[in-house]
């Protein structure tokens, strides 16, 4: 009896911390999300801009051109980036992306391409790297806080491999999975085509773009752009990813906790119950010991 | 007075916005100054190059270094966008000078970082 009560309280213990650890993630977590959201806003600008003067630039000189924008046909390889996260405590966040990810690179396959997996933090890399598959790059530690720097590699690597052909170890178009910050509560999975490029022409949504002049040469100004783009896209998707991975951790957190003080009710009930059993035993042991005293002094 | 409406970006934040008098900027060509009225203008930025905004309340001139992106003008708004920037009064002079030094005395002579500490320390006021 009093064995079953300290295990009980010991339960209780190792309980009540796990959830004051849990609530402390969770907060954390609740006030990351708010960064991630404020870095999200910041890019904004930039991605506009920019997508607005490659509109500019490609719906006013038809004539010219550049290799990301092409189809390669004779390309049979294609990039999948897959973006996850470095630290677990998620919740379903990687498995979803992992998921997702997964059923592309077989949807590839039966249209006869071949994947190549290019995989963006420690929870993807260390995925692949149990199952012994093959993955032309990795990159790790920044999952949490992008910064364009990671974008900006993450984009070279990915644009010199497009230019290459198959035989060069290059690819021929490029998919990205990534996590989708839609609201607190929602975050989306989505697959994205990067490459090759595909820019809508919007000549005809009443507002013409200026005539612009370029500064050396449209192509200069076209070269210079493009890389800048996907940069630009990725960063995006980095961090539209970081905002979801800190829901996804609050999310996780927060049913780590309930759970945990769900759990605690039932601990406390037992531990009542069995202090009570201990109380009753041993008031009628004590009557019980009385009420033999009495009959043998009665004798 | 008409004015430009400017925006300094770069991919993490805006750095700054308003409204301007002037804004000169420098292409692989040289340097362009953009006055309102001024015709629509794509331009790519020279890598490690200065930045001027002339704000139209007065203020005084503002100046951002800018690594490598472009600037575009149209209808009296002028965008700069660069992969880095920053402005004169966030430079680490300190940090710049180390880097210029650094960059004269490596082997293989690193133009684009010697250019970028350059600009950093123009753009700070310290050196012409």
């Amino acid at each position: 009896m009093a064995a079953q009560l300290r295990q009980l309280r010991q339960q209780i213990k190792s309980v009540k911390s796990t959830a004051k650890i849990t609530r402390a993630q969770e907060m954390i977590a609740t006030s990351r999300i708010v960064k991630a959201q404020q870095a999200v806003a910041a890019s904004k600008p930039y991605a506009d801009q920019i997508t607005q003067a490659l509109t500019a630039l490609v719906s006013h000189h038809v004539g010219i051109d550049h290799p990301l924008l092409h189809e390669q046909p004779t390309d049979n390889r294609s990039a999948v980036l897959v973006i996850t996260s470095d630290r677990g405590f998620c919740g379903a966040y990687n498995a979803n992306v992992i998921r997702e990810a997964e059923s592309l690179i077989t949807a590839l396959r039966e249209q006869g391409r071949e994947p190549v997996p290019y995989v963006v933090g420690n929870k993807g890399i260390t995925w692949y790297r149990f199952r012994d598959r093959e993955v032309a790059q990795t990159w790790h530690g920044f999952t949490d806080r992008p910064v364009f720097g990671n974008a900006e590699e993450i984009g070279r690597r990915l644009t010199e491999d497009f230019l290459k052909t198959d035989a060069e170890g290059g690819v021929g178009e490029i998919h990205v999975v990534y996590t989708e910050f839609v609201s607190m509560l929602t975050q989306s999975v989505q697959v994205r085509r990067l490459m090759p490029l595909e820019i809508e022409d919007r000549t005809g949504e009443g507002t013409v773009p200026p005539a612009y002049e370029f500064e050396p040469s449209a192509q200069a100004a076209l070269d210079l752009l493009l890389p800048n783009y996907v940069e630009s896209r990725i960063f995006h998707m980095l961090l539209q990813s970081a905002a979801s991975f800190q829901a996804s951790v609050r999310r996780a957190m927060k049913s780590a906790t309930d759970n945990a003080n769900e759990l605690l009710g039932v601990y406390t009930r037992q531990m009542n119950q069995a202090r009570q059993a201990a109380i009753t035993q041993e008031i009628s042991e004590i009557v019980g010991g009385a009420d033999a005293l009495a009959e043998s002094g009665g004798e | 007075m008409a004015t430009l409406k400017v925006g300094l970006v770069s991919p993490e934040r805006e750095i700054w916005s308003g409204e301007a008098r002037m804004v000169v900027a420098q292409t692989i060509e040289g340097s362009l100054g953009i006055l309102p009225g001024h015709a629509p203008v794509l331009g790519v930025l020279l890598d490690g190059s200065v930045v001027k905004i002339e704000p139209a309340n007065g203020d005084k001139m503002i100046t951002a270094m800018v690594g490598s992106g472009f600037f575009s003008v149209a209808a009296d708004e002028v965008s700069v966008l660069a992969e880095q920037a920053e402005l004169s009064d966030e430079i680490d002079v300190p940090a710049a000078q180390a880097a210029l030094e650094e960059a004269l005395s490596a082997e293989a002579a690193d133009a684009t970082a010697e250019r970028r500490a350059r600009a950093r320390l123009r753009a700070a006021g310290i050196e012409a």
